[in-house]
């Protein structure tokens, strides 16, 4: 070990960087006698970058060098770039040297694409392969599927690492051939396809063989490129529904567009990523996976595009004012999840409490509704009922100004701090450990 | 009427005990570190008893919830000035409420402990975080840190089940005492000839396997290759990741 690795480490994690998904979550893989590691329920972050992301993963590629060319990509071969590439050796012991040390979770390895796509995928499954056989490593594995790579090595690879996962990047087939007119949906779907009939498959065979191998079994994901390419949010949204329902991905990440080859004409010129937009499409895909929300009820044929300026919560709230008020000491879970000002943990917390007696408005505000923002939405024996007259506009004017003097809040790409308003921060980084609410 | 123990867990549950035994009514129970003179209370100090302490403890479980049975012990931790009150009140409710106690947010004890449990395990969790190996000569992985509470014994588990396969040590800087794995158990233990930094935990190079510097000059590096420049946000930076643990962070040092 020694320089140049350094060098090849700094490059790669680098051309690394621009891929958001870092999480390490969804997976328990037990420590197994005389090995070292676990992956445990939901990822611990192990320190931030300045940019306040997260760092639970090494996150880097094998290599940066790529015999393709998307326009939106800093490794496109037609780029002047350093290059690198990191030996499966090299690879194993940085993982097992950061993993002993409590710097990572485990490893995130995706790659340039050298040679073929089945020679660049097969050093990557000798990555996981080496790392589980031989150095009897527990920790967790998320590693890219290669686009083009065989059916025989995404399936053993599945069989080394914990989460599986192929980057659609743009989200129609259209843009995609545009921009990077060597990829195309069906490379992507196939393996995207191979990879969940595996993953239920084997989920089947381990009902009966307790000792049948695993696959996958933190599941896929994918990463969807926003503000490069024309798409509304409700087509971004409805193939993120559809990816979860059809697919049964297990995360979508949305990554706001950063001008990297500035020179490629294909290319919108914006100066800055389009950060508000890719955190309002986080707090949709929230509502979707956690209150129960439809792709349909937040952007709609005549609403295409989120609002920017309140979050998806509170526009839904805002179109459907005849719902409201409703009584937090009566209404349904479901509901009481879908005022804005209560989020999951307090919805929850409100479901345990009013078992013992009547909500007022001082037990809302100490199991950490955000009344400021919920009064206009709820009833319990004493608030006024004249607030919910107000006409949609009115409210809505209102409901931002009330929000004004506090400090903007900077938009966040930490995921689980998404809590609409919710006083309650939810212990972010969980294990098992953290078994609070 | 004002009930002082020792100052360790077994001895507040002996309190509990007593409380139940002779139906005492205390206005105050606190450690006998804390105990301020008052003229007007009369005072009585319960001398803690593990057979007493365990029946309470044993007694209590059967009344919790499974995963939150760790609340009590975590809330006491927090050392909160009255937590023991609001702790006895939990611990009442426990035992005679037919619903579980710890869904009742509207009464302010119940949320008291809730929130001062919640803040340890937080605290926990920024150990397991934050803590820092470096690999010594012998072998040995070797991490220190002072957190806010007294919380390394809720983290052991989780340390042992990680690195199950190597030697490793993590240390209380404020409290003087840590942990020390050995591949099969851990035993506490206070490190009475300090060769590493007293305020950082950094152990000096000549101590250090060769290779450590390597490892930690990568992750440096890789923290700082894996940055956007572009999305710059130091304040979201100190909002995840606490000044105060910086100078055990090896990624933070220069
Ligand atoms: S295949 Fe991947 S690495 Fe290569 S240019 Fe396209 S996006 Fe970049």
């Amino acid at each position: 070990m020694n320089d140049i690795v350094q060098k090849k480490l700094n490059i790669l994690a680098d051309a690394a960087k621009y891929d958001v998904s870092c999480a390490s979550s969804g997976n328990n893989r037990a420590n197994t006698q005389g090995g070292v590691g676990n992956a445990v329920n939901c990822g611990i972050c192990h320190s931030f970058t300045e940019d306040g992301r997260c760092i639970s993963l090494l996150k880097v590629l094998m290599t940066n060098n790529c015999i393709y060319d998307c326009a939106y990509c800093i490794n496109r071969r037609t780029n002047d770039r350093p290059r690198a590439t990191l030996t499966v050796e090299e690879l194993v012991d940085l993982t097992i040297g950061f993993y002993r040390r409590n710097y990572i979770e485990g490893l995130f390895l995706s790659s340039g694409v050298i040679k073929s796509p089945d020679y660049t995928m097969e050093r990557m499954m000798l990555v996981a392969k080496k790392l589980r056989i031989e150095e009897r490593y527990n920790g967790y594995i998320h590693m890219k599927a290669i686009p083009g790579a065989s059916s025989d090595l995404i399936h053993q690879a599945g069989i080394w690492v914990d989460r599986l996962s192929v980057n659609i990047e743009i989200p129609s087939n259209p843009e995609l051939k545009r921009l990077a007119p060597e990829k195309n949906y069906v490379d992507i779907y196939r393996p995207m396809n191979f990879i969940k009939e595996n993953i239920i498959a084997q989920k089947e065979e381990r009902k009966h063989l307790r000792h049948a191998p695993t696959f996958a079994p933190a599941g896929q994901s994918t990463q969807l490129i926003v503000g490069a390419t024309p798409e509304s949010d409700r087509q971004i949204l409805s193939l993120a529904s559809d990816l979860y329902q059809g697919q049964r991905l297990k995360r979508v990440y949305y990554s706001g567009y950063l001008p990297v080859n500035e020179y490629d004409q294909r290319l919108p010129a914006i100066k800055t990523p389009p950060l508000v937009r890719e955190n309002r499409l986080y707090q949709s895909d929230w509502l979707m996976r956690f209150y129960k929300f439809k792709a349909n009820e937040i952007v709609s044929d005549e609403h295409p595009f989120l609002d920017l300026e309140i979050d998806p919560k509170l526009a839904w709230a805002l179109r459907n004012l005849h719902q409201f008020p409703i009584n937090v000491n009566k209404a349904p879970y479901e509901m009481i999840l879908r005022v804005p000002g209560i989020g999951v943990q307090s919805a929850q917390r409100i479901i345990e409490a009013r078992k013992f007696r009547t909500l007022n408005t001082q037990h809302l505000t100490k199991i950490g509704v955000v009344m400021k923002r919920a009064k206009y939405f709820i009833v319990n024996n004493e608030l006024p009922a004249s607030v919910f007259d107000l006409p949609s506009e009115t409210l809505r004017k209102q409901i931002i100004l009330g929000d004004k003097p506090k400090p903007k809040s900077q938009p966040d790409t930490q995921l689980k701090l998404f809590s609409f308003g919710d006083n309650v921060k939810p212990l972010r980084l969980t294990t098992n450990l953290a078994m609070l609410d | 009427m004002l009930l002082v123990y020792d100052g360790t867990f077994e001895g507040y549950l002996s309190v509990v005990f007593e409380v139940y035994k002779r139906k005492l009514e205390p206005t105050e129970i606190t450690a006998k570190e804390h105990f301020q003179h008052t003229m007007f209370t009369s005072k009585e100090e319960i001398t803690t008893d593990f057979d007493h302490a365990e029946r309470v403890w044993k007694g209590l479980q059967q009344k919790l919830k499974p995963e939150l049975n760790q609340i009590p012990y975590s809330a006491w931790l927090s050392g909160e000035k009255g937590i023991e009150m609001a702790l006895l009140e939990y611990i009442r409710q426990a035992f005679i409420l037919p619903l579980s106690v710890e869904g009742n947010f509207g009464d302010a004890n119940i949320l008291t402990v809730r929130k001062a449990a919640r803040r340890v395990m937080r605290e926990a969790m920024r150990v397991l975080q934050f803590v820092r190996f470096q690999c010594t000569l012998d072998g040995i992985y070797f991490s220190a840190i002072s957190p806010e509470y007294d919380v390394l014994p809720l983290t052991i588990k989780q340390l042992q089940n990680r690195f199950a396969d190597q030697n490793w040590v993590v240390y209380d800087l404020k409290r003087d005492y840590g942990f020390y794995y050995n591949k099969k158990t851990s035993e506490e233990i206070t490190l009475a000839d300090k060769t590493f930094s007293r305020s950082t935990g950094a152990m000096p190079a000549n101590l250090l396997q060769e290779e450590e510097g390597f490892y930690q000059q990568a992750w440096i590096g890789y923290c700082k290759s894996t940055t956007i420049r572009e999305r710059l946000n130091p304040k979201l930076q100190r909002q995840h990741m606490p000044k105060r643990f910086w100078k055990y962070l090896t990624e933070k040092k220069r």
